[in-house]
């Protein structure tokens, strides 16, 4: 039973670390590296050696703040780091350094989904494993690569406001895309620099409280975040349904099986035992940070075109948020509006028109690639839209242009003309006599449109289509039919 | 006032194995020693902010400039259990029973 | 000619400087002595002296410095006195050495102390404990035991230890030697083996308040590897004071009074001493430090606390002791530390643990720091009277070998009189002011924050009114 169908409504939040793209790490001025040699890129502070000490990079702070002034969050005046302390060998000090209950920023939000925290903390080291150790009664090996320690880490919050593991995917993107135009980070998901869990759990549609919650860990991709979240929300659902309660518990995914499973809930109960971190001063965001970290925002963040591609250009918000957070796409279409007016169509195109061909344009060039760089110019796109809208070609012809378009660029009018795919008007001859024709072909369903059965046209429209390749346009030759037979 | 099931709890917190001489000596020395301490929670601090930090100094950031790390060598030279990888080497651990 | 160890390591930097001297004849001579060690105040020794030719230039002069072991010394052991860290050699060096190196006091060797610098009597230490050159029978005191033995005893011109309740005051109060603990921030913590964070601080101990003085300004300074550490208004000046004219010492009745715990022998030297400042020109008396009496518990609180999450890096997978390797991660922790931290640490590990452990947190680590706010409040309020506040440094002289291990509770009581400074942060010295029993008696002053110049020098002038003659026990 699908979620939408179901008495229960999932809900869900997310909890998301990116890795910074500053040059060192957290606390020390070892080089950020991906791929590098192992224990190449260490030092006695990332290594948690004793007497070493932390000193906090001020470009984590900067790329913090504008985060946080990108989600609109409250940013604490006076920040506090602090220790939380657990044994594992990826934690080399035996605690991590991060933020507790004074973190950088509060609140804020993306789209639908509020924003509860934002906070500054230092990654763990690589764990690999080896396999048996091959001593009989020797626990199977593992080694432990530092380069990762201490890379920068800022960990995002969401409230619950998630309500379905698409609704969670389409989010995550959204989020990613902001991050990737304010250049705080790479976030790939493939590359660990944008790792995601989710908590999860439903209640009865319309109830106002919160049902336990499990954690979901380790998917590392879009695709496996969708799944694992859905299939976390069937599993509840199940449970629910059958009269059992949800155990909260941390569940790791394995994207081999794509199946999600418990870990021992009891024993990894943790006593993090939080205290301010001695060795670290509060830090200040102070005046001068902030208008630092405001002047390195970009013009207009994806959730602010949005809303201006909505109020001034009355594009739906779904088409909005469709464009807007994906900067090339955007781009683009806003080339395209630009181009409009330089003596391009009659009139141009209004934009909620010319915003429905990018998808289109998307399906042909595939949804990774830059329109761009693809052949179809955006002044073409334009005139193309508005050659639509004119009724120069039927909106079938003009697909058949667009795919021409992007296998061999050029000009739209040019294409129509040479390959005849401009609509056939109803003045001309050639489409009054295809009409004939169909009638002609059909006369029982000619005999039923007659006696005022108009679902009987659908062969006689069907026909013409076909016969003038899709040029004309179908309401055109409704009319025309309907004329033909002697109707009003 | 510490008992046995607690002293027992934050050995495992601290990840100190202590053989049963050693529960029974630390549960008795730890409660004489929080009978003392206990005291404290007598006075009145209401309203009193506690020192995370006794110096008054803030900020103290670095800035984000690479310097040198250590040579890999020198990184693992004192390693229990140096492991050699074809990309290089590393510091070998017992593997851990399950994901963090 | 007196031998060369019977100048002060002012006295023989200057002549090292002035050519007098050669700056490895002087390392050689004390090198020789060290190597006679009975008191076990050392655990590593130079091989050779350094051969540095342009030791003249330099300020210190060549002059060779004992490190306490805990002090990261490239190359050279670095144990902290503890068998988890037994042989460890670590790739870096501590700031605080390194300048001092720069500015001319090469590494003597490294000396004995308190495993991870937790302990009053240097009993705690892996490598056997450090005898007092006063009598042998009895404690040096701790942690820096092991460097206020070798300045006691000539083995050392001059040593650095650290000091988080007093690890630096009592063990050269118990000695007879002068001891600092500088602002918290004055000097940087970068490559010392951390026990409590926000109380550890390095400082020095020496034969005299001009040695003490010329070796601290050569160590403190805002460090950029030690985001706690700042630098000092001024530079620490030599001192030159003749009196004490003007000032006002306070006497805190807390620390001080009949029912404090001070031995009368104790405190006859303390007494004999106020009236020896008074003679000099100070007006003497009685302060309040309300929250003293509490400063103990607090600090058996807090330093144990972030001692726990200090030594929690110390679990057999980088460096130092492993025990049952093959063994399931769990027991290779437990088992490690188990080996490798002796009961006085464990102790700490576990009161520090449950401090902070969930439900404990607000009753215990929380009330402590609040506490800590109300004594820093109260020398704050005192110095607003009174420009320095004076006690014994230990409420008494050298105990017996053994005689307090079996209670942890009254080893603690050594502390007391140390124990409000650190926790406020704020700067404090111990000088020799007479014996009791033929023992050493220490007399601290301490003064607010920055105050470094202003206490040396009365330090200096009382040093001077004193005369305490610490010859014989470097015979």
């Amino acid at each position: 039973m699908s979620d939408e169908a179901s008495a229960y409504e999932p809900v869900i939040g997310l909890e998301i670390h990116v890795q910074l793209r500053t040059r060192t790490k957290m606390f020390c001025g070892c080089q950020v590296s991906f791929g590098d040699p192992p224990n190449t890129h260490t030092c006695p502070t990332c290594l948690g050696l004793p007497g070493a000490l932390p000193v906090a990079n001020e470009r984590a702070f900067h790329f913090g703040l504008m985060i946080g002034l990108a989600l609109g969050s409250e940013i604490a005046p006076r920040s506090l780091f602090h220790r939380k302390n657990y044994f594992y060998p990826d934690n080399p000090k035996g605690y991590q350094i991060s933020q507790y209950d004074i973190p950088l920023c509060r609140g804020g939000h993306l789209g639908d989904v509020r924003i509860h925290r934002v906070h500054l903390e230092e990654d763990a080291a690589k764990l690999n494993h080896i396999g048996h150790s091959g001593r009989i009664h020797g626990a199977d090996r593992s080694w432990v690569d530092f380069n990762r320690c201490g890379t920068p880490l800022v960990e995002i919050v969401t409230e619950p406001d998630l309500r379905s593991a698409e609704h969670a995917r389409e989010w995550l993107t959204d989020l990613r895309e902001t991050l990737r135009q304010l250049g705080v980070s790479d976030v790939n998901m493939e590359e660990g620099s944008l790792r995601c869990d989710a908590n999860v759990s439903v209640r009865p549609r319309g109830s106002e409280e919160l049902g336990t919650k499990t954690e979901l860990k380790n998917m590392n991709s879009f695709r496996f975040l969708e799944r694992g979240v859905r299939a976390e929300i069937e599993r509840q659902i199940s449970l629910v349904e059958a009269g059992e309660s949800v155990i909260q518990q941390t569940l790791h995914f394995d994207p081999s099986t794509g199946d999600l499973t418990p870990l021992r809930s009891k024993e990894e109960a943790h006593d993090y035992r939080y205290f301010p971190e001695p060795d670290l001063v509060p830090v200040l965001a102070s005046e001068e940070m902030l208008a630092a970290a405001r002047a390195d925002l970009p013009a207009e963040l994806p959730r602010q075109r949005a809303r201006r591609f909505e109020q001034e250009l009355g594009l739906s918000p779904g088409r909005a948020r469709e464009l807007a957070f994906r900067v090339e796409l955007a781009d683009y279409f806003e080339a395209a509006l630009a181009a409009v007016g330089q003596g391009n169509g009659a009139g141009g195109p209004d934009p909620v028109e010319l915003a429905n061909w990018i998808p289109l344009l998307v399906e042909r060039i595939g949804s990774a690639a830059d329109p761009a760089q693809s052949k179809v110019a955006p002044a073409s796109l334009a005139t193309l839209a508005g050659m639509v809208a004119a009724r120069d070609v039927s909106r079938d012809a003009a697909r058949e242009v667009l795919a021409k378009l992007a296998a061999e660029g050029g000009d739209p009018r040019e294409i129509v003309e040479r390959e005849g795919l401009g609509t056939l008007s109803g003045e001309g001859s050639e489409l009054a006599v295809i009409v004939a024709k169909a009638i002609q072909s059909n006369p029982d369903a000619a005999e039923q449109v007659r006696a005022g059965n108009m679902r009987a046209i659908g062969p006689l429209v069907g026909y013409v289509m076909r016969e003038t390749r899709g040029r004309a346009e179908g309401g055109e030759v409704t009319r025309l039919i309907r004329e033909r037979l002697g109707l009003a | 006032m510490l008992d046995r099931a607690q002293v027992l709890h934050v050995a495992r917190l601290a990840r100190l194995a202590l053989d049963e001489d050693e529960v029974q000596r630390m549960t008795q020395e730890l409660s004489k020693v929080l009978d003392h301490i206990e005291k404290i929670r007598e006075l009145d601090l209401h309203g009193v902010p506690p020192t995370s930090h006794v110096v008054d100094v803030t900020g103290s950031l670095r800035s984000d400039e690479p310097t040198p790390s250590l040579p890999p060598e020198a990184a693992i030279a004192e390693a229990p259990e140096p492991v050699q990888t074809p990309a290089g080497g590393g510091f070998g651990v017992p593997s851990p029973g399950q994901p963090q | 000619m007196s031998k060369i160890t019977d100048l002060s390591a002012a006295q023989a930097a200057t002549a090292v400087r002035e050519g007098q001297l050669e700056a490895d004849e002087v390392f050689a001579a004390y090198l020789e002595r060290a190597r006679g060690d009975e008191l076990n105040a050392f655990t590593w020794l130079a091989e050779e002296p350094p051969g540095w030719g342009q030791a003249g230039r330099l300020p210190l002069g060549g002059v060779p410095l004992a490190v306490k072991d805990l002090f990261c010394t490239e190359g050279a052991p670095s144990q902290s006195g503890s068998r988890i860290l037994e042989g460890y050699r670590p790739p870096y060096t501590a700031t605080v050495v390194r300048k001092l190196q720069d500015a001319g006091a090469p590494l003597l060797g490294k000396t004995n102390q308190d495993e991870f610098a937790m302990g009053s009597s240097t009993e705690n230490s892996a490598f056997g404990p450090v005898l007092n050159p006063w009598d042998r029978r009895r404690v040096p005191g701790g942690s820096s035991g092991g460097s206020a033995a070798a300045v006691a005893a000539g083995l050392a011109p001059w040593a650095i230890g650290t000091d988080t309740g007093g690890s630096i005051r009592q063990p050269a109060a118990l000695c007879g030697v002068v001891g600092v603990k500088p602002t918290y921030g004055a000097c940087s913590r970068y490559g010392m083996i951390a026990f409590a964070s926000s109380l550890d601080q390095a400082g020095p101990l020496t034969r005299d308040v001009t040695d003490a003085a010329l070796l601290l300004s050569h160590m403190v300074g805002h460090d950029g590897h030690d985001a706690t550490s700042l630098d000092l208004p001024g530079p620490i000046e030599l001192p030159r004071s003749e009196d004490l004219r003007g000032l006002r010492l306070g006497v805190p009745e807390e620390l001080t009074g009949s029912e404090s715990g001070v031995e009368p022998g104790v405190r006859d030297c303390f007494e004999a001493l106020l009236a020896l400042a008074e003679k000099l020109g100070a007006s003497v008396a009685p302060c309040r430090l309300p929250h003293a009496p509490h400063a103990l518990s607090a600090y058996y609180l807090i330093a144990p606390a972030e001692a726990s999450a200090n030594l929690a890096r110390f679990d057999g997978v980088r460096y130092g002791l492993r025990v049952d390797g093959d063994a399931d991660l769990l027991s290779l922790y437990e088992r490690t530390r188990a080996t490798g931290f002796g009961a006085e640490v464990k102790r700490r590990i576990m009161l520090g643990t449950y401090a902070l452990s969930s439900g404990y947190y607000d009753a215990y680590y929380g009330t402590a720091q609040k506490v800590r706010t109300k004594i820093s409040e109260d020398f704050r309020e005192a110095f607003a009277e009174f420009d320095f506040v004076v006690t014994p440094t230990s409420p008494w002289t050298a105990f017996e070998l053994g005689a307090k291990t079996e209670d942890p509770l009254a080893m603690y009581l050594n502390d007391f009189c140390t124990v409000p400074m650190s926790l406020a942060g704020i700067p404090a010295v111990s000088i020799p002011c007479g014996l009791s029993d033929g023992l050493p008696v220490g007399f601290q002053l301490a003064g607010p924050a920055f105050s470094e110049s202003r206490l040396l020098d009365a330090a200096f002038a009382l040093e001077q009114a004193i005369d305490f003659d610490a010859s014989v026990v470097r015979a």
